[in-house]
């Protein structure tokens, strides 16, 4: 367990050492707020945050990637990772306290978009259950998210490509299971094969949590999801960390 | 306290290490020396359980590389080639960092500190950023981490490289006085050093154990300089 402390907060503190946290956070609370107003925020006159949702995977499939594609990319590059390792660390610990500080890290800048929170409230009577587990099914896809760009970290020593493959890796998982994606393969693919990638990707699973609808299969979803590429990670870095 | 036997790992076609064993007591100082790709910092990377051998093994201080690899971490104290550390952090958080890994606590840590600060010369930079550090005190801090938990087996690739003389001067001298209780594998291509701090020199070239001796005994047996000697042997092997 100790081990897994001093890399989560050695990983952490390295945020705020260095711009990336103050450049991530500007950028991130500037276009969720930017986004939510020019999607009619106003216009729709209700009290939700349901403007300010819909934004986020979208938003995510270009911040997770940019926040996960130096944690093992840049260790491989700059040769730390033979420091780490050979510390009385294994490697699904090195991950996991890479993984769980990274996401700590998105949860903050969540946390920071408390604005919007108040604007509501001020404005009328808002839904707090659709409030939270708006925010929770926002948390999940990031650390969804995390999990995938964890995984094409350690893929490439080289930062961009693993920035690129996320980001791709991430757009598919969205938009794999948005309803005119779906249509379309329905058009040359069985309905139970159409439906399979309809459940495969994040959408419909977010969705439903932006809805207030909290059900078990969704969370185990983001569950599976985050265990399988982290899992896959630490497999891949044990067997390339030297190379 | 280090035991090693029949190591063995390929790169693709290239043989880096074939089959190396020999063992290395307490007090003993084991100068590893030869040509640039013979194999030296793979087989030391394998001793710190940072490459995988693909056959064979090894034990440190009784514990076996592939079936104990944290044990032998915690046991031993590794400085790599080119010393990565963590740039953007200061000495200080940096060495911080190192004994949260190590689980060294409270009192133990502070008399850790106070200990490895200025046996390492580390006071004067202890909060500057390792980034803006010069080669020399990069060198001296890789040191600090690999000293810190005061462990039984030290791994030193290179330790002197891109130093001045009064540095190798001084991590010589440090090697000297841990030399007693301690046991220690340097890798240099620094034949000086090998008569300055070593008790026994192994010379490999391409991944085989050509020569096994003492310094003295190698310049009895061949009548000349340690540099003269290496190029005959490593020469031959090459042919």
């Amino acid at each position: 367990m100790h081990s897994f402390c001093a890399v989560f907060k050695r990983e952490l503190k390295s945020y705020f050492t260095t711009p990336v946290a103050y450049v991530f956070l500007v950028v991130f609370l500037f276009f969720s707020g930017y986004l939510t107003f020019k999607q009619g925020f106003f216009e729709i006159r209700q009290a939700d945050m349901q403007a300010f949702f819909m934004n986020m995977p979208l938003l995510f499939v270009f911040m997770v990637p940019a926040t996960s594609m130096r944690l093992w990319s840049e260790e491989r590059r700059i040769g730390s990772i033979e420091l780490l390792l050979t510390l009385p660390i294994t490697v699904t610990q090195a991950v996991l306290g890479k993984f769980f500080a990274a996401w700590l890290f998105l949860v903050i800048a969540l946390a920071l978009t408390f604005p919007m929170v108040i604007t509501v409230s001020f404005l009328g009577n808002p839904d707090a259950g659709l409030i939270i587990t708006g925010y929770l099914g926002s948390v999940l896809m990031a650390g969804g998210f995390l999990a995938v760009g964890c995984f094409f970290s350690a893929v490439s020593k080289n930062q961009v490509i693993s920035f690129v493959l996320s980001v791709v890796a991430c757009a598919i998982l969205v938009y794999a299971g948005l309803p005119s994606t779906l249509n379309y393969l329905s058009t040359f693919l069985p309905a139970g094969l159409v439906s399979a990638i309809g459940n495969i990707s994040l959408q419909s699973h977010f969705e439903s949590l932006q809805k207030g609808v909290l059900e078990f299969k969704d969370l185990s979803y983001f569950v599976l999801l985050i265990i399988g590429w982290i899992a896959g990670c630490s497999f891949i870095l044990d067997e390339r960390k030297a190379s | 306290m280090i035991s090693i036997n029949e190591l063995r790992r390929n790169f693709g076609p290239i043989v880096a290490v074939n089959g190396v064993s020999f063992n290395v007591g307490k007090g003993e100082v084991l100068g590893l020396l030869g040509p640039n790709g013979a194999g030296k910092s793979t087989l030391m990377k394998m001793l710190a359980c940072f490459q995988k051998p693909d056959s064979g093994t090894a034990t440190i201080c009784g514990y076996d590389i592939i079936e104990n690899p944290v044990e032998v971490r915690k046991s031993i104290g590794y400085l790599a080639e080119n010393v990565p550390l963590y740039n953007e952090m200061t000495v200080g958080d940096f060495l911080n960092f190192i004994c949260d890994a190590r689980e060294i606590k409270g009192k133990n840590r502070k008399q850790a500190l106070d200990r490895i600060v200025p046996m390492c010369s580390v006071e004067s930079v202890y909060h500057q950023t390792i980034d803006t550090l010069s080669k020399g005190y990069k060198r001296r801090v890789g040191l600090a981490q690999t000293l810190i938990h005061d462990p039984d087996v030290l791994i030193l690739d290179e330790p002197t490289d891109g130093l001045d003389p009064n540095q190798k001067h001084e991590v010589r001298d440090l090697i000297n006085n841990m030399s007693k209780d301690k046991c220690i594998i340097v890798s240099t291509h620094i034949l000086e050093e090998v008569e300055a701090v070593c008790s026994r020199t192994i010379i490999i070239a391409k991944g085989e154990i050509l020569v096994d001796s003492t310094p003295e005994k190698l310049k009895k047996e061949h009548q000349c300089g340690l540099d003269e000697i290496f190029r005959k042997i490593t020469r031959t092997k090459a042919a």
